[in-house]
């Protein structure tokens, strides 16, 4: 019996792995079964607030890059130079040129939340929201004190972002300005500095919510696309400890010495 | 009754570290992904770090060559979710390790699965069958 009680007791902890690892220090997310409970076994949504930490899963990593509407013939001239490491222009290991799993360049943003949406916290302030991320642990702020977006702004790695509640479960984040120096994907997909974004964060309930990003960008893709559409986010327990996931170039030169420049090229 | 509370309890292991996420920062392009090894070997080395960690251990091929291998797996983060560790090994560590080696004869591969000196076993991408949740 005693044996039955402990299989048991090891079964619900599986199950319940938000709970049972809630006190744990360097959690690397919640385990499926907590992501598929947060789409019915839960409580109606908060009114304007995202606070908590979010964990997209599985479908949060976008690893092999994105089907991205056609490229212009700019876009398709800055793409010639981008040696990906992922999707149809795959190249070798060692042939790679992405400056972020080469240099450890920033991830830079939209790519950070349609490359690899780890799990994320968000506070709010009476005007801002901060997004503290443990991809690259980065995070950004979003004025939310009715400033509009700069004119003609300097690029930034992360650009600059204004958001506004559309209705009570709706915060909708706008954000030019970024440095075309960055990828939008792992498969090479480039943007210019002209790159608009907009985020719509959807409360679908107290645990769940959901993220669309829009990419406009005229001067590389024919027509907007969507780089998420309603890629599902669960809260986690306010009190997990997310572990960094950081871009070392020390840690990365070593990876390229024993593994990337010792393989073939093209 | 305890058989299958127990079958129900593995089920449930299962299905939890085959649902971790597949992620690699570059594709297949470099490995034969035809050719499957397994060496015997000592570990020389662990790099628990990004973007990927890997093992380093000394083997010996078929012609007696004693060759130091570096095998990758995914980052730190999703290899918590599959039970490995910073921890995990040691120098000196004798293990059997499955893997798919690149192409260019290089002693560099991708680990599949590693028994331990305890004779338990880690997979890189889920559960056995591993190959088929390796990393894209």
């Amino acid at each position: 019996m005693v044996r039955i009680t402990t299989i048991v007791a090891c079964a619900a902890a599986l199950l319940l792995p938000g709970a049972s690892r809630a006190q744990q220090w360097n959690s690397a997310g919640l385990e499926q079964s907590a992501i598929d409970a947060s789409k019915t076994k839960s409580a109606p949504p908060p009114r304007r607030d995202l606070t908590g930490i979010w964990d997209a899963g599985g479908s949060g990593i976008a690893g092999p890059g994105h089907q991205s509407a056609p490229w212009t013939q700019w876009g398709q001239q800055k793409a010639s130079a981008y040696k990906p490491g992922n999707g149809p222009r795959a190249v070798y290991e060692a042939d790679i040129n992405d400056p972020l799993s080469t240099v450890c360049d920033p991830a830079g943003f939209p790519r950070l939340v349609l490359y690899e949406t780890r799990p994320f916290q968000v506070v709010q302030t009476p005007n801002q929201v901060l997004i503290l991320y443990m991809f690259e642990k980065r995070w950004r702020v979003i004025g939310t004190d009715g400033r509009a977006l700069p004119k003609d702004p300097d690029p930034r790695w992360y650009g600059y972002s204004v958001g506004h509640w559309e209705d009570d479960f709706t915060f909708v984040v706008q954000t030019v300005g970024m440095d075309e120096r960055t990828w939008l994907d792992n498969a090479g997909n480039p943007h210019s500095g002209e790159l608009k974004v907009e985020e719509r964060y959807y409360r679908v309930n107290r645990d769940r919510m959901e993220l669309t990003v829009t990419i406009d960008d005229a001067k590389t893709f024919t027509k907007p696309w969507l780089g998420r559409d309603k890629m599902p986010l669960t809260r986690a327990p306010a009190n997990m400890d997310v572990m960094e996931m950081i871009c070392s170039p020390t840690e990365v030169m070593d990876f390229r010495k024993n593994i990337s420049d010792r393989t073939d090229k093209k | 009754m305890k058989a299958k509370l127990l079958g129900v309890f593995l089920t449930a292991a299962g299905l939890l570290v085959a649902s971790t996420p597949s992620f690699a920062h570059h594709g297949t392009a470099s490995f034969d992904t035809t050719r499957d090894l397994t060496l015997k070997g000592t570990v020389t080395d662990w790099i628990w770090a990004n973007p990927h960690c890997f093992l380093k251990f000394d083997a010996m091929d078929e012609t007696g060559t004693v060759r130091n291998w570096a095998v990758e797996v995914s980052n730190p983060t999703d290899m918590t979710k599959r039970g490995w560790a910073r921890g995990s090994f040691k120098a000196g560590d004798q293990v059997n390790v499955n893997l798919q080696p690149v192409k260019n004869g290089a002693p560099i591969g991708r680990l599949r699965t590693v028994t331990l000196p305890d004779g338990s076993t880690l997979s890189a991408g889920g559960p056995a069958p591993a190959a088929a949740a390796l990393p894209q």
